[in-house]
């Protein structure tokens, strides 16, 4: 997995307009691109160049950055074999972004899981109930200001 | 705050009287009936699994200790295995699992994760089962070893075994 | 009972509502039921046997995985990898420490590179040994679960003469491996093989062709291609609809390129397809293993780079920069540099990742599993909807989801 691909080259020219220049780190094309360029760039990776399987999102907490939330999508083409990272940022007050499950079977569970673990509201999801986590939990856990230890014990304990 | 209805209770050492030679017989028969027949309810959830199915099967064979017949349903089983982490989201499910089962039963935590929360001590993750049910027998080891896991229910045998069996009143 | 009666929790929360026919039943499966393997819960609506609509419900085991990483060192946190895909733990060890040598710039060594492979190739074949046993014994057929186990426990013992467990083994270290190949340990793994080739020509001849499986798995739980695709699926599931996409020949790490082995795939993406398929690559990893026991080169097991192994234990009591690297080493764990990484490997289950974000220091700032398994459960519903109540069982165990992978 070289920089030179010619896949990549490809990539960073016919997405510049929307997603802005990438580049390639440890073999994977990345791009940072602005919350709303999202859902047009992910259409013209899936139906222009063969990005068929959204391998995964998530979310990172800088909690010193404004603004906080990087949210980060990995995308896989079975044609080209190669892998796209796409990230974009959202704030605190405001953390969402649009939804993929318009374009990908995959993204609603991985949507809610990201959304439980973080917050993140993905606009268009109608199905964000928690998944990982329990009805009645308060809170994100994966946030930095979440201390590991807290537990909310759904029964309460004997003695 | 949980308290089980029929408690076991160890046999004691006085052996005086007719009356007390026979219950004591009673319980040694009704302990060796119990001990030899264990229906285990496995509540599997995690890694320890790959061990419970490796100490049902050969070369650890469960079924030599009369143990080996699972049953799925509760209200069936007498010994609960809890195997496996048990997290906040499942310990309700534990709960109604053990509640609905039948007088006499006994609880095995099978793994640290069952024992004490094992090593994720975190938001998710209840500390221990014994803080939501009692339990009688406690089995280290990440995942135990088949050996262990035997030993374990050995010494819950031994238990069954020595405990007063209370069938008929609450003093016979 | 004297305490107040307190209802019990529910954890979850149904969407059906209402129901989609007048006469249609809403079932709760699970989550402790023998059949979803522990930890998940299915509300099925059901008309009469079969299945309208499910929901499944997965996070039972949710451990917090990605939060305890966040607390420990790079090399505390590989007991924690270990326990996601608990039947090939050592697939996960190598693919989170191949992630952090990627970060880290590390390369390992020729020798252990292919023992990675050659172990990864075994634990691929004790998750495929544990998959099809639990799945023949949901379908009623003890004997071959009997057969697998006691070949799977023959594997354990085997894997315990090298790293110390049976089960989750903790073998992998950032730059190389805890320890070398004890003496024999080869020619052992041979006579395993020839008698697990005996054991598992004895499930193939009572399962294969017998006409009560055949009923059971064929045309039972399909998924076209491009379902598949679109709901994320990779590894054994997308190869048994056809489409003969594997890491190991696409994107080839470690020493696959240097293997010989074919790719099975299936016609029709039923269960009976991914039991054969899951067959099949047992057989292409014995044929790899065997391979890759003549081409193990001599040499050193770790990369002689301070920044991640740790020194030998003489020279760490006798020299003080050894003593000074090892204590850093254990206390702040090893210096990665600032920035993240994706590493895939093919798991028995599919594409396992691991997203690392490192912003310098020993400890990470997020370590995040893609799990194909979790990917997996957001498309069940699909091959579970329009089937009988009954096939749900044979379904479930023919998509191997892993608690500790699904829910980390």
């Amino acid at each position: 997995m070289s920089a030179s691909m010619p896949i990549f080259d490809t990539l960073q020219e016919r997405l510049a307009p929307t997603a802005g220049s990438g580049l390639v780190s440890h073999g994977i094309l990345v791009f940072a691109l602005p919350p709303d360029a999202l859902l047009p760039t992910v259409r013209q990776l899936r139906d222009e160049h063969g990005f068929d399987v959204f391998l995964d999102v998530t979310a990172v907490d800088w909690i010193e950055q404004v603004p906080r939330f990087e949210v980060v999508y990995h995308f896989y083409s079975t044609a080209h074999k190669v892998r796209v990272r796409l990230k974009t940022r959202v704030a605190e007050a405001d953390p969402g972004v649009d939804s993929l499950t318009p374009l990908y079977g995959s993204a609603a569970f991985m949507e809610r899981e990201c959304h439980d673990m973080y917050g993140i509201r993905f606009r268009g999801n109608a199905d964000l109930r928690p998944i990982l986590l329990y009805e009645g939990f308060v809170g994100h856990p994966l946030r930095k200001d979440y201390p590991k230890q807290q537990e909310q014990p759904l029964v309460p304990y004997r003695s | 705050m949980y308290a089980r209805t029929v408690p076991i209770v160890p046999a004691s050492r006085e052996k005086d009287g007719a009356f007390e030679y026979l219950t004591t017989r009673k319980d040694e028969l009704i302990g060796w009936a119990r001990k030899f027949s264990i229906f285990p309810y496995p509540f599997v959830t995690a890694c320890c699994a790959m061990e419970f199915m490796a100490v049902s099967a050969s070369p650890y064979d469960t079924d030599r200790f009369g143990a080996a017949l699972p049953r799925f349903s509760p209200r069936q089983a007498d010994l609960l295995m809890v195997v496996g982490t048990v997290t906040h989201k499942q310990a309700p499910i534990l709960l109604k699992v053990y509640e609905q089962m039948c007088e006499p039963k006994w609880v095995m935590a099978f793994g640290v994760c069952a024992t004490s929360g094992g090593f994720y001590q975190n938001y998710a993750a209840l500390p221990g089962i014994d803080k939501v049910i009692p339990v009688d027998i406690y089995i280290p080891g990440c995942p135990p070893r088949p050996e262990m896991v035997i030993d374990g229910i050995m010494q819950l045998q031994d238990k069954i075994a020595g405990s007063r069996h209370l069938i008929v009143n609450d003093k016979i | 009972m004297d305490a107040p009666f307190r209802p019990i929790a529910n954890p979850v929360r149904s969407i059906y509502e209402q129901t989609l026919r007048e006469d249609s039943v809403v079932v709760n499966i699970g989550p402790s039921h023998p059949a979803t393997h522990g930890t998940v819960q299915i509300i099925a609506e059901l008309d009469g046997e079969r299945v309208l609509r499910s929901d499944i419900h997965c996070g039972y085991l949710h451990r917090g995985f990605e939060k305890e990483c966040e607390d420990h060192t790079w090399h505390n946190l590989i007991p924690y990898v270990d326990r996601l895909n608990y039947v090939s733990a050592l697939i996960n060890d190598f693919a989170y420490c191949a992630a952090v040598e990627e970060l880290m710039g590390v390369q390992i060594t020729p020798r252990c590179r292919y023992l990675r492979t050659l172990l990864s190739e075994y634990s691929r074949l004790v998750d495929h040994i544990t998959c099809l046993a639990a799945g023949l014994m949901e379908l009623g057929a003890m004997t071959a679960f009997l057969y697998l186990v006691m070949i799977r426990d023959y594997m354990y013992e085997h894997l315990a003469a090298l790293t110390g467990a049976r089960v989750t083994y903790t073998y992998g270290r950032i730059g190389g491996l805890a320890r070398d190949l004890p003496a024999g340990w080869l020619a052992r793994m041979e006579e395993i093989l020839v008698q697990y080739e005996e054991f598992v020509a004895r499930v193939h001849a009572l399962v294969d062709r017998n006409r009560i499986f055949i009923d059971r798995m064929r045309n039972v739980g399909v998924i076209s291609t491009a379902e598949a695709l679109s709901y994320g699926y990779t590894g054994v599931i997308l190869r048994s609809t056809g489409v003969p996409r594997d890491l190991r020949k696409d994107t080839p790490y470690l020493a696959y390129a240097e293997l010989d082995f074919d790719v099975p795939v299936g016609i029709k993406g039923d269960n009976y397809d991914r039991y054969f398929v899951r067959m099949r690559e047992m057989d292409e990893s014995v044929y790899m293993m065997r391979q890759l026991a003549q081409m193990l080169p001599e040499g050193p097991i770790n990369v002689d780079d301070r920044r991640c192994s740790f020194p030998e234990k003489h020279l760490v009591y006798t020299e003080i920069e050894s003593l000074i690297n090892h204590f850093k080493l254990v206390m702040d764990g090893p210096a990665v540099p600032a920035g993240e990484a994706y590493v895939a490997h093919e798991s028995p289950n599919g594409e396992l990742g691991f997203y690392l974000v490192s912003t310098g220091g020993g400890t990470p700032y997020k370590v995040h599993c893609r799990a194909p398994s979790f990917v997996h459960m957001g498309g069940v519903h699909l091959m579970l909807n329009g089937g009988q109540l009954a096939d749900i069982v044979p379904t479930f165990g023919s998509i191997n989801m892993i608690g500790g992978e699904c829910d980390r």
